[in-house]
């Protein structure tokens, strides 16, 4: 079976600096796919340029065996992010935020309340977004990674201002994702532990 | 977790959901949406007390003072169309959404419409009376201004975008949009006047329309290449 997901060739240049190239990954259903590397190495950028943020100088990505900047919307589709700025609105509530992100993606949010007593963020639902605390803000953006129903999770240092049930929590969601035949790219430059079938980049 | 096939979903989805959410938001930030509304107000009621109360100036000079004024206000509320969107990431997430990027920033322009420009044809009949206007002046004033304001929404929806990331983008984003819409003000300011001295205003009125349709046609596009390159 050939990988769902698989890059070829890939090189970024920022400005005048190269951060890599020739880089080269596969990944399939229930695999997890590591980008390591120390702080400025790119890992954040190669994690946008397979999202279509950013584009990359050289190489490609295809996904499903079709080349994804051929068809953006399909992938796009399968696809959700987690960065570090969680985009939601401060002046909105967690309920009204997550309404527009499944309005967005018209994806049914029947699993909204199980999703939100697991992530413990029930009792935090009238609060405007901006007064929750930076973990809670995160868990919001697990939420909608959890509500959006995508088979590829792209994860930029999914650990920021966890507490320690956070991560625990954050490595259950993942394996559980994984096992149920989805693919998870996550950037760290922490230890990353999840019983999965792991590929791992390392960017120097 | 279901893991089927996946349809795109329903192409209006994403431009509605965008709408939905910017009026809430302006509903919960109304100073964005009253600030550009009054400074169009006060400019265009203080300049009858600085150029004197004589009716013949006053008809003279209205039009082409309350299309400047509505002009000015549109180009102030237009800095911060897409500020808020890039600054807590939430670019990132409409970008990403699987909407073809020009519907969902016609939805972001459309709700710029109709939060600012809007309000502004609606203001401007109170306007127009300080300027003595007869009533189908006022008429024709405010459809060219419903015309126009469509026009600088979406053509400044693209120099926006083209800024939003830069730190101090207004006053670039004046010096880009300004002699796109410089058409805007000489036809809209023009056939209000033409309208004060009773003559057919057709042709001016159709030039806006068209500008408008091109606008409509073209801008989506350009905003959503302009979006693309600043959000990188």
């Amino acid at each position: 079976m050939s990988e769902v997901l698989l890059a070829n060739d890939l090189s970024i240049v920022r400005g005048e600096r190269c951060l890599f190239e020739q880089l080269d990954f596969a990944l399939n259903s229930g695999e997890l796919l590591l980008i390591e590397g120390a702080n400025g190495t790119g890992k954040t950028s190669l994690l946008r340029g397979i999202a279509g943020l950013l584009d990359f100088a050289t190489g490609h990505v295809s996904w499903d065996g079709e080349k994804v900047l051929e068809n953006y919307q399909l992938f796009r589709a399968d696809l959700v992010w987690l960065s570090h700025r969680v985009g939601f609105k401060g002046e909105l509530n967690l309920l009204e935020n997550l309404r527009f992100e499944s309005a967005l993606r018209s994806s049914a949010a029947a699993e909204k309340n199980a999703v939100l007593e697991r992530l413990g963020l029930v009792r935090l639902t009238a609060l405007p977004f901006r007064y929750l605390s930076a973990g809670q803000q995160r868990r919001v953006a697990l939420a909608r990674m959890l509500l959006a129903n995508a088979r590829l999770w792209l994860m930029d240092e999914p650990y920021t201002n966890l507490d320690i049930a956070g991560r625990s929590l954050v490595a259950d969601l993942i394996e559980e994702h994984l096992r149920g035949g989805g693919l998870c790219i996550v950037a760290s430059h922490q230890p990353v532990e999840i019983a999965a079938t792991t590929r791992r980049v390392m960017l120097a | 977790m279901s893991m089927q096939e996946r349809e795109l979903p329903p192409l209006l989805d994403g431009f509605n959901a965008i709408i939905r959410r910017d009026l809430m938001l302006a509903w919960k930030r109304p100073g964005d949406i009253l600030n550009p509304l009054f400074f169009f107000a006060m400019v265009a009621s203080l300049f009858p007390l600085a150029v004197g109360p004589s009716p013949e100036q006053l008809i003279l000079n209205g039009p082409g003072v309350v299309w400047v004024a509505a002009l000015l206000a549109t180009l102030l509320s237009l800095n911060s169309l897409f500020l808020s969107d890039f600054e807590d990431g939430s670019l990132d997430q409409i970008i990403l959404s699987p909407h073809p990027l020009p519907l969902l920033g016609l939805g972001k322009a459309a709700a710029h419409w109709l939060l600012n420009g809007l309000p502004l044809v609606l203001l401007s009949p109170v306007i127009a009376i300080t300027y003595r206007m007869p009533a189908e002046v006022i008429g024709v004033m405010m459809l060219t201004l419903a015309l126009g304001t469509v026009s600088l929404s979406l053509l400044g929806s693209i120099g926006a975008a083209l800024t939003v990331g830069l730190s101090r983008g207004t006053a670039l984003l004046s010096l880009l949009i300004l002699p796109l819409a410089m058409p805007i003000l000489i036809f809209g300011a023009r056939t209000v006047s033409l309208a004060a001295e009773g003559d057919p205003v057709s042709a001016g009125i159709y030039f806006l329309a068209a500008y408008c349709m091109m606008a409509l046609t073209l801008a989506p596009f350009a905003t959503a290449a302009a979006l693309k390159i600043s959000n990188e």
